[in-house]
């Protein structure tokens, strides 16, 4: 293990910057598609908390963890652009602002 | 050795997550989160994790990013972004308020429950990292074994993403028709 020296709590600290980063991102951002990749970096940011505590704890959970995160994160972006792209064609150029048929 | 990359690793990740989030052109977004996803990439090395380090290049800087490309692309929207305007009054500053507390939230949890965590559970048998296994060997021990039946469901998952997409994104001539043909009454009436 070379994790020597290196705790947990620096990866853990490294997670919540990027996290929180995402999260900021999502809520500034209006183009759908950059939303979608700060989507990709909290997802990311959880990643690698789950393999630093897998590391930590000793277990290989964090990383089949880390596994079922990339196979649903694919799918999400498969879904979205998908959405995306009917979204665009009816209207293009649309912003997330712009989709607000289900606002009540 | 670890903490010099863990260092400029850390550095890399978070330049290029502000870059994501910051850069006006969605293209160069797109390439700012290849950094951070490698950057990530070599955190799973430096945590032994070197086939999720493997896949993380290869499917999230490779195939996902490649997708993203393929779309911004195809709608032309590569053009940048005015990010000086503020759409909704006070968007802004209330993002960076929930921001900084959910960063205060989580650091907060993590400062904590750091020491609670480490030495909490050492696992044995297939799951402990220690042993001889190569980390490949032991995630498909795992997987195939604890976890089959969520494999199983992924599988399904997988396969239900594929037809939403054919589905959400074909344009079949048949109501390609009709919707000319609805179009044309609209403009007889």
């Amino acid at each position: 293990m070379d994790l020597a020296g290196l705790s947990t709590g620096w990866y853990l600290a490294l997670s919540v910057a990027l996290f929180a980063i995402g999260g900021v991102g999502l809520l500034v951002r209006r183009n759908p598609l950059v939303m979608f990749m700060c989507v990709e970096l909290m997802l990311n940011a959880v990643n690698v908390a789950f393999v630093a505590l897998g590391a930590g704890l000793n277990d290989v959970g964090g990383q089949v963890a880390v596994f079922f995160v990339l196979v649903v994160a694919a799918t999400e972006v498969v879904i979205g652009l998908a959405l995306v792209v009917a979204i665009n064609r009816r209207r293009s150029g649309a912003t997330a602002d712009d989709v607000s048929l289900l606002k009540g | 050795m670890a903490e010099a990359v863990f260092a400029v690793s850390a550095v890399i990740i978070l330049a290029g997550a502000i870059g994501v989030v910051a850069s006006r052109n969605p293209v160069h977004a797109a390439l700012f989160l290849v950094q951070t996803l490698v950057g990530v990439a070599v955190l799973f090395v430096l945590n032994d994790a070197h086939f999720l380090a493997a896949v993380q290049v290869v499917v999230y800087a490779g195939a996902i990013v490649i997708l993203f490309l393929f779309v911004i692309m195809l709608l032309g929207v590569d053009k940048a972004e005015e990010l000086r305007i503020e759409p909704i009054f006070g968007q802004r500053p209330l993002a960076a308020v929930v921001g900084a507390a959910l960063a205060a939230v989580l650091g907060t949890v993590v400062i904590t429950g750091a020491d609670v965590l480490t030495g909490l559970r050492r696992a044995g048998g297939d799951r402990a990292l220690d042993g001889d296994a190569t980390d490949i060997e032991r995630m498909g021990r795992v997987l195939f074994g604890e976890f089959a039946f969520a494999v199983e469901i992924t599988a399904a998952l997988l396969t239900v993403a594929v037809v939403g997409a054919v589905v959400l994104t074909r344009r079949s001539s048949r109501s390609d028709g009709s919707e000319t043909a609805g179009a044309a009454r609209a403009g007889d009436a």
